[in-house]
């Protein structure tokens, strides 16, 4: 079932969207936090969606990551269109298919930190591939603290967990919500650089949602969003340039930096 | 604060809900058990007031003592004491009251209101102002009878009908010549009464011109103790009492309330338990909602709120929820007396009517017991909320409840568990008099140890049980461990389904324990195929043995006889047997000498012999009632039990010493052994006799069997009460560690758990909390059991420990059911939680 504008691409595309918009509530409390939105997330591809709070990157994400419904368009991970699917199938292709890294760590604390990298396949039922698993673990480096608890863990060393949890499975796409939202600079650039490697060395796809110009520069491309519309893409992005842009993004000017983890849900 | 408090409360509705249902349940059962005794004993007592509306003073024998080989006996109430009495100048008249027992037949044969007093009494003269005729004339003679006209209405009988009656045996078929109403209050609470003449009742009573009581009344303008003073003067003060009406309605109404407060004090009991049990669902639910305000607390003493204040504010909503929870569980209190009372209508029983009362005590306690209970289970949350420092205000994420070691709070709880456990354990060597109350002090110590130790036990046991949970994958795993995460929780939720269980359990044990072994008492002993007695215990007349002896393939029969004597200084009861047949009746076992009853020689059981210090061969001298000696010599010492016991005699040596020698019992030995056209043969040899029970071994472990389950039902009944609270108990926790880990269940959603795995989760988390409550409650329960038959069975010699495991099971079956049960709504909320919202909590 693929189109012919696309059909060229289906293998080099891990994930698109197209036309899609998000609308919460009637009338006048009507709010379009995604308008008619396309965008491509190519395979071994590291792409950072920015804007300023309420933009819509987050509401890109979930709903692109299958975590939100969508009121109009299309989502395809891999060759699954995502509007037709039922919660069960939804929760089954998050399962096998996708790994997220959450900004406050999201680990389960009664596990350890192996029990909570295996954690998507244990609850899938799957034996995990014991190789890769113990080559994603070396990259994070979390080899001797695998008996851990996560309270016995760093945030750095808890985002790490995260980071192989996400890889472990060999998703098709990597989604990170603000992944180094909840970290200082060293930690930050540490997961920032597993991501990289990832997509460099593995061939991982990773999207991640952020409003910070360094963690964006990480990124081969940058997809800047503003009142749910996408208004311009940056390729092998620097921090400064994704910082200049920022700054002359709608809404964007006022307070480029600011912190706005209490806007993201619009 | 008063406001913040307030705010607080309203803000929480669901959580509080639970809460407030738990005290509540507590409280309606409280009241409703008050409302209930207070109405009933109310109406017991108007009526028995006016039961005694004809008496203005009453004349009674008094017991004179023992003494030496002397026999002490009832004065007798003889005619000219009566006539005494009448003539005192305040009298206006004297009745001579005779009582005793009369079944009465229905038009089937059988025995009209049988759970409940079968008596008789005397018609005085030709017209007895006690009993108003509602219909048909006074009694004369054998041949004629009244009866109250409740009974009547329930038999069907009308005046002129021929009814069947039986006073010691031989039944009688007198004619119904008149119906009556009475105050009286045993026919109000269901008994059935006939009216006899007074020689009548005397000869049927076997009290020949005598009578139990002096019923006399005043003389217009002259008041009960003025009559009183006359007659004293007038009668031998050393051989009657006199009482006033007035008193005795006061004795009357006493020994209501008395034997109401027995009833009241177990449904208090039950009433208790389901309160304490509640208090730990309070105590988790505040502190609970501590935890989850820690930031809204510590603003509060960042901005000067001082530690009292802040404890303060969490009593007072204690307070409020208290308030709330014991107006309602009034209210529901009231509705309960009300089933209460239908219920045990529905039982069989008549209850006279009256008004609802609800005493200011009741309201009183009502409220107290809601409002203290919540504010003391209340209180240790709320001063771990004043210990909240106020940095915690400014940290961002959720200061962590710092949890406290669980050192100190082990040690206590072992120190518990040990010192309960040996005092039980020590308590089943002892003594049975002091046994049993350091028995008592054992169990709650062991209870209260347990308890205390519940977040230990909690580990090992809840990790014994993962290869169980091993089989649902991700969502068993993270049950198991989610149910070990906050022990204190835990341990607090499932110790509400433990006490439940552990009072459900060992009372379960020892009942079925205790009826197997008296079934085995009744069985083993026995050889006769049939036990003849009485119902409702009376004597029965030598008659009916000589009848039974009669019938075609009866072997053997025996009487069992009973008659007071002295023995060296104490009283005695000797039971007169048929020497010749009673060793084919029963099967005892010999221990000493040999059984041979038969003129002087007698068989004394062990601990009789033991007491007076005899052996096989010893004699020793009696002083029968009559008061003539003889000495007897024991033949041979056997082992007793609670039927067959003390010194047994042959009845051809009792008898000539008793005035009137009455059965208690007939054994009775056929050819053929108990079938149902051998019964029938004897119950016609004895004129089909409605007071007669005829009764096979078989109907004997029915009866004491039916017995046991309907005592049983009822406790089970009772504490579903505490199981109910228990439920709410789980509901409460599970809905707040959902909320609590909202985050995680909404990352677990996010990486792939579906809204089965999540669901499973939770109620698989519910289900190990249960069971662990449950197995504790069983284990214990077994133990006490256990514990409690090894005291038994010093009385009991054939006690035997019953483990019932199906019951067990069920018990355990019925632990998971609620954690299923109580996991519907809390796992439902969990799956259908936002999932992004749920990340994004903090």
């Amino acid at each position: 079932m693929t189109t012919s504008s696309i059909a060229g691409r289906t293998t080099t595309v891990a994930a698109c969207a197209r036309d899609l918009s998000k609308i919460y509530g009637e009338g006048e409390t009507r709010v379009v936090a995604l308008d008619r939105v396309s965008v491509d997330f190519r395979k071994a591809e590291f792409t950072a969606i920015m804007g300023p709070s309420g933009s819509g990157k987050s509401t890109l994400m979930h709903c692109v990551a299958g975590l939100d419904t969508f009121s109009s368009g299309s989502v395809r991970i891999g060759d699954t269109e995502l509007g037709s699917l039922k919660d069960k199938q939804l929760t089954r292709l998050r399962r096998d298919k996708i790994g997220f890294i959450f900004q406050a760590f999201n680990l389960l604390p009664t596990l350890t930190a192996l029990e909570n990298i295996t954690l998507p396949m244990d609850i899938a039922g799957r034996r995990p591939d014991q190789e890769w698993l113990k080559s994603v673990i070396d990259m994070v480096g979390l080899a001797d603290r695998l008996n851990h608890r996560p309270s016995q863990l760093s945030g750095g060393q808890q985002q790490r967990v995260a980071v192989a949890r996400a890889l472990a499975s060999r998703p098709e796409i990597i989604f990170g919500d603000e992944p180094t939202g909840n970290l200082d600079s060293r930690a930050g650039a540490e997961v920032l650089g597993f991501l990289r490697n990832s997509v460099r060395d593995l061939g991982q796809t990773v999207v991640m949602v952020t409003h910070d110009p360094v963690a964006a520069s990480y990124a081969d491309r940058v997809v800047f969003l503003a009142d749910g519309r996408i208004v311009d893409e940056v390729y092998d992005p620097t921090a400064d340039a994704v910082l200049d842009r920022m700054r002359r993004l709608p809404g964007g000017t006022s307070r480029p930096l600011e912190s706005d983890g209490a806007g993201r849900a619009g | 604060m008063f406001r913040t408090a307030l705010r607080n409360v309203l803000a929480h509705k669901a959580r509080l809900l639970m809460t407030v249902l738990a005290v509540m349940l507590g409280v309606a059962f409280v009241s409703g058990t008050l409302v209930f005794t207070d109405s009933l004993s109310q109406a017991y007592q108007n009526g028995s007031a006016k039961g005694y509306s004809h008496v203005d003073v009453a004349v009674r024998p008094v017991h004179q003592q023992s003494k030496g080989d002397r026999l002490g006996k009832e004065t007798e109430l003889t005619r000219a004491l009566l006539d005494d009495s009448a003539r005192v100048p305040g009298a206006a008249s004297a009745i001579g009251v005779v009582q005793g027992f009369t079944a009465i037949a229905d038009k089937n044969g059988k025995l009209i209101s049988e759970n409940f007093p079968s008596r008789g009494g005397n018609y005085w003269g030709g017209k007895d102002p006690r009993y108003p005729l509602k219909s048909g004339t006074a009694p004369r003679g054998e041949d004629q009878v009244l009866i109250d006209s409740e009974t009547a209405r329930r038999a069907g009988y009308k005046v002129g009908d021929t009814i069947r009656i039986s006073v010691d045996g031989p039944v009688l078929t007198p004619t119904v010549t008149g119906i009556f109403t009475t105050d009286d209050g045993h026919v109000a609470a269901g008994g059935s009464l006939a009216l006899f003449d007074t020689a009548t009742a005397q000869k049927l009573f076997d009290k020949p011109g005598t009578y139990d009581e002096i019923a006399v009344k005043a003389k217009a303008g002259v008041s009960q103790a003025e009559l009183k003073a006359q007659l004293d003067r007038a009668l031998p003060r050393d051989r009657v009492e006199t009482v006033t009406g007035k008193r005795l309605a006061e004795q009357e109404a006493r020994t209501i309330e008395a034997s109401m407060s027995g009833m009241k004090r177990g449904l208090l009991v039950f009433a208790g338990i389901s309160l304490f049990v509640g208090t730990f669902i309070i105590a988790n639910t505040f502190t609970m909602l501590v935890a989850q305000r820690t930031r809204e607390l510590a603003l509060l003493r960042a901005v000067g709120a001082s530690r009292r204040q802040i404890t303060r504010s969490v009593l007072i909503e204690a307070f409020v929820v208290g308030a709330v929870a014991a107006v309602t569980g009034l209210i529901a209190g009231i509705g309960i007396a009300e089933v209460l009372k239908s219920l045990v209508k529905a039982l069989g029983a008549v209850i006279p009517e009256g008004p609802v009362v609800i005493a200011p005590g009741t309201v009183l306690s009502a409220l107290a017991v809601g409002v203290l209970v919540t504010m003391l289970a209340a209180w240790l949350p709320g001063r771990r909320a004043a210990r909240i420092p106020p940095v915690a205000a400014m940290s961002s994420v959720h200061a962590k409840a710092t949890t406290k070691s669980l050192v100190l709070r082990n040690t206590v709880g072992a120190l518990f568990s040990a010192a309960g456990a040996t005092a039980i354990l020590a308590a089943t060597t002892m003594d049975t008099n002091t046994a049993q109350t350091v028995m008592a002090l054992g169990a709650v110590l062991l209870i209260t140890g347990v308890f205390v130790l519940t977040p230990l036990l909690s580990r090992p046991l809840i990790a014994a049980a993962a290869p169980a949970l091993r089989a649902f994958g991700v969502a068993g795993k993270l049950a198991r461990q989610n149910a070990v995460r906050n022990p204190r929780r835990t341990a607090a939720t499932a110790a509400a389904l433990m006490i439940g269980l552990t009072l459900i359990t060992g009372m379960t044990v020892t009942a079925l324990s205790l009826q197997r072994g008296i079934d085995k008492m009744a069985s083993s002993a026995l050889r006769a195929d049939y036990v003849v007695f009485m119902a409702n215990g009376n004597f029965l007349s030598p008659e009916v043995e000589k009848k039974l002896r009669t019938v075609e393939d009866v072997t053997a029969t025996s009487p069992l006889r009973n008659s007071p004597s002295r023995i060296e200084g104490q009283t005695e009861y000797l039971t007169g047997v048929d020497g010749a047949a009673f060793g084919k009746l029963t099967n005892l076992k010999v221990k000493d000498g040999s059984f041979t009853i038969g003129g002087t020689r007698v068989v004394v059981d062990e601990k009789t012999a033991k007491w007076y210090g005899w052996k096989a061969g010893s004699r020793f001298t009696v002083t029968y009632e009559d008061g003539k000696k003889q000495k007897l010599t024991v033949a041979g010492l056997y082992e007793g039990n609670e039927m067959i016991r003390g010194i047994m005699l042959d009845n051809a040596t009792l008898s000539p010493h008793q005035s009137d020698p009455t059965d208690m019992q007939v054994l009775v030995k056929t050819a053929d052994g108990p079938s149902d056209a051998t019964k029938d043969r004897l119950v016609k040899a004895l004129g089909s006799n409605p007071g007669i029970k005829i009764q096979d071994k078989k109907g004997l472990s029915q009866e004491i069997g039916q017995m046991f389950s309907l005592m049983l039902n009822m406790l089970y009944g009772l504490l579903a009460m505490a199981v109910i609270v228990a439920v709410l108990g789980v509901i409460n926790t599970l809905a707040m560690s959902v909320f609590e880990r909202a985050q995680e269940i909404g990352m677990l959603r996010a990486i792939g758990l579906d809204r089965r795995g999540i669901k499973r989760m939770v109620r698989l988390e519910s289900l190990v909390i249960s069971l662990f409550g449950g197995v504790l409650g069983v284990g214990l329960g077994v133990f006490f059991g256990w514990a409690a038959g090894e005291l038994l069975s010093t009385k009991l010699e054939t006690y035997e420990l019953i483990l019932p495991w199906e019951r067990l099971a069920v018990f355990l079956l019925l632990a998971a059911t609620v954690g299923v049960l109580a996991a519907l709504w809390p796992a439902r909320r969990a799956a259908r939680m936002n999932m992004l919202q749920a990340i994004k909590a903090e």
